[in-house]
């Protein structure tokens, strides 16, 4: 995955909550084999709405989205992280985000920022006002910026550094193959196989 | 201090801990479907990587089949069943194709097979893997990053969520289901009352629930947000499981129960949360919006955006109701709907079944009305009881097994503006089809609903 350490650009403000992934890519995405071209299914249905805010040439190019709480809740589905990615989204800030979602965004290279609702409307705000206004994700300081705003998010330290560096979860934990075989050693007998 | 019942699977599992750093967790059954895999097989290929213990892994083809016999006519659905049938053979995972006695959806397949036992851990590529926790195992779904990791590895990193006790207090009265108990508690906490959460539902409640009613709550653990969902296993349990295909037998049977016997929370374990709820207040309980945590009792009516103190709920609540075409006020029991749905991971086993079909049996049904066995086993196990036979003759329409009309996947779907009632999990917009709308109910419900065409309660009858 792409390294993430500090980005700045526009924002869409999403004033919904409960942003389930099926709003994000609908169902009917999710049958391509493929990990490209879900651009064009991100928010398929609203965006037939011509008043939808995806649909403002005001925001075009813009690069964070900020939604309202529990965003990305529902399925599974790692297509809902693609579809943001591939649209151009480096950074979904809202107050509650799906538990699922928020991994699966970490994993690609998505940062999920957690802040209070009141300064996730002030940002909504602020991109309303004016669709030029820039905010500034700085991952290495934990720390939201956008003009007199400086907003400061939770991250562990252990997803920081990966985010930071790129790196591929699957290569890090084949270090510990020792490990792993040493456990598979002492399980309890009775754990079927399905074979 | 005791430990509760998610601290002590998870400790079961860890194969590494390092300050710092997520635990490192193995993973005891990996669940796949055709969805969510095909792209973490693709990585496997590139970076030249094998499945660790294909033993433990196991594919059935679910989301996109049709649930009428023959072909999948939609050319790209097929070519993502194609792809699974590939990747399966070639990295020489047991697969349950369309057509085999053993296909099913995915979480009703590992409990069918005995696979699903207490105090595993098991993962899958869909947020419903919750289901599995009924029997006192960790069960939580993922993406397809992680699908990749535990092909690869049979581990995930991952910290530990936090503890929660869902006490449900009572009995549940009579006609009251498992679906009406986990529609209720979402509607109490929220669609993100459980984020962060390992939930353990407790009390006299959960204990007299059959397996299959366990399942269905732990099942909709993710639409209160929470990661996974589960409930001490015990005698009913350990009744379910005894002589299932892949269940321990002879002397591995009595060592695993006993085992099994220790695997509850302790008395002096402390949760970080604890939701108390009352079994006897409870009815039938029914969505009116379009999030799971938008229910109500079947005998109230559509609220009013008002009545809703936090503005981001009043605004959630007027956008549903514009969705659903629903006025405020309206009682519950006059909405019309199109479609009944019996079905999926949530509400497609054989007591579900039982349960419709004891509603309908000499009733006829005035809406369309699809009856899905959630697995070509739940579907044997049914006609052999005769109840197919109840169905038809009532007019419902009786299929293969498959996820059917949970989701938009596959042929069965609703129109634009079309209404069901739904024993699925998810009213999202479009869940059920572009522009459908889906009132989620249990069995009972929608058998009543399929004989009046407007959300009927079995008592109403």
């Amino acid at each position: 995955m792409d390294a993430f350490t500090t980005h700045t650009g526009r924002a869409v403000p999403l004033r919904r909550s409960n942003v389930d992934t099926d709003q994000i890519i609908p169902a009917v995405w999710l049958k391509q084999v493929s990990r490209t071209g879900f651009e064009k299914g991100l928010f398929a249905a609203w965006r037939e709405d011509p008043s939808f805010v995806l649909n403002d040439p005001a925001y075009e190019g813009a690069s964070i989205l900020v939604s309202g709480p529990d965003f990305g809740t529902g399925s599974s589905r790692e297509h809902a992280v693609w579809a943001l990615q591939q649209y151009g989204f480096r950074v979904v800030i809202a107050s509650r985000f799906g538990d699922i979602f928020r991994n699966n965004s970490t994993k690609m290279g998505l940062l999920p920022v957690v802040l209070p609702e009141d300064v996730v409307e002030r940002l909504q705000d602020a991109a309303e006002a004016d669709p030029k206004t820039e905010i500034t994700v700085d991952l290495m300081e934990r720390q939201v910026r956008s003009g007199d705003l400086v907003a400061s998010f939770e991250i562990d330290d252990y997803t920081r550094w990966r985010l930071m560096e790129g790196l591929d979860d699957i290569g890090l934990t084949l270090r510990h193959a020792d490990a792993i075989e040493e456990y598979e050693n002492g399980r309890q007998p009775w754990l079927p196989t399905t074979v | 201090m005791g430990r509760t019942l998610a601290e002590k699977v998870w400790e079961q599992h860890v194969v590494r801990r390092a300050d710092g750093e997520p635990d490192l967790l193995y993973i005891d059954l990996h669940l796949i479907h055709e969805v969510t895999s095909p792209q973490a097989f693709d990585g496997l290929r590139m970076a030249g990587r094998t499945v660790r213990r294909p033993d433990l892994t196991i594919a059935t083809e679910d989301h996109n089949v049709p649930t009428v016999l023959g072909p999948i006519s939609d050319p790209v659905s097929r070519t993502q069943v194609e792809t699974l049938r590939k990747n399966a053979a070639e990295f020489g995972i047991r697969l349950h194709p369309m057509g085999d006695a053993g296909q099913g959806v995915v979480h009703i397949i590992g409990p069918q097979f005995g696979l699903t036992q207490p105090g595993m851990t098991i993962v899958c590529g869909d947020s419903h893997t919750s289901t599995h926790g009924a029997f006192g195992a960790i069960a939580f779904g993922i993406g397809t990053s992680e699908v990749e990791h535990v092909l690869a590895t049979q581990t995930l990193p991952a910290y530990r969520p936090k503890t929660m006790a869902i006490e449900v207090k009572g009995e549940l009265p009579v006609g009251v289901t498992a679906k009406d108990l986990i529609l209720a508690i979402i509607a109490k906490i929220g669609t993100g009352g459980g984020q962060g959460y390992i939930v353990e539902y407790r009390g006299e409640a959960v204990r007299k629930l059959s397996m299959e009613g366990r399942m269905t709550v732990c099942n909709m653990s993710i639409e209160a947000g929470a990661r996974a969902g589960m409930i001490a296993p015990d005698e009913t349990t350990f009744e379910y499981l005894r002589g299932r295909p892949h269940a321990p037998t002879g002397e591995a049977w009595d060592r695993a129960v006993e085992y099994w016997k220790t695997l509850r929370t302790d008395d002096d374990a402390e949760f970080d949360k604890v939701v108390e709820i009352d079994a006897s207040a409870l009815t039938p309980f029914v969505t009116w919006g379009t999030n799971p945590g938008q229910g109500a009792p079947l005998g109230s009516a559509v609220p009013s955006p008002e009545q809703f103190a936090d503005p981001v709920e009043r605004a959630a609540a007027e956008r549903a109701l514009e969705y659903m075409g629903l006025a405020a006020g309206t009682p519950l029991r006059d909405i019309q709907v199109d479609t009944v749905f019996v079905g999926s991971c949530t509400n497609g086993r054989i007591e579900d079944l039982r349960a419709a079909a004891e509603i309908l049996r000499g009733r006829k049904v005035v809406t369309r009305t699809l009856i899905v066995p959630g697995s070509m086993g739940v579907k044997k196990a049914a006609e052999e009881e005769g109840l197919h036979e109840v169905f038809k003759a009532a007019g419902a329409e009786w299929r293969e097994a498959g996820c059917s009309m949970c989701l938009g996947m596959n042929p069965d779907t609703l129109k634009p503006g079309e209404r069901s009632a739904s024993t699925s999990n998810r009213n999202f917009e479009g869940r059920q089809g572009k522009g459908g709308r889906t009132h989620l109910v249990s069995p009972q419900v929608a058998a009543a609903t399929a004989v009046t065409g407007r959300l009927t309660a079995p008592a109403d009858l």
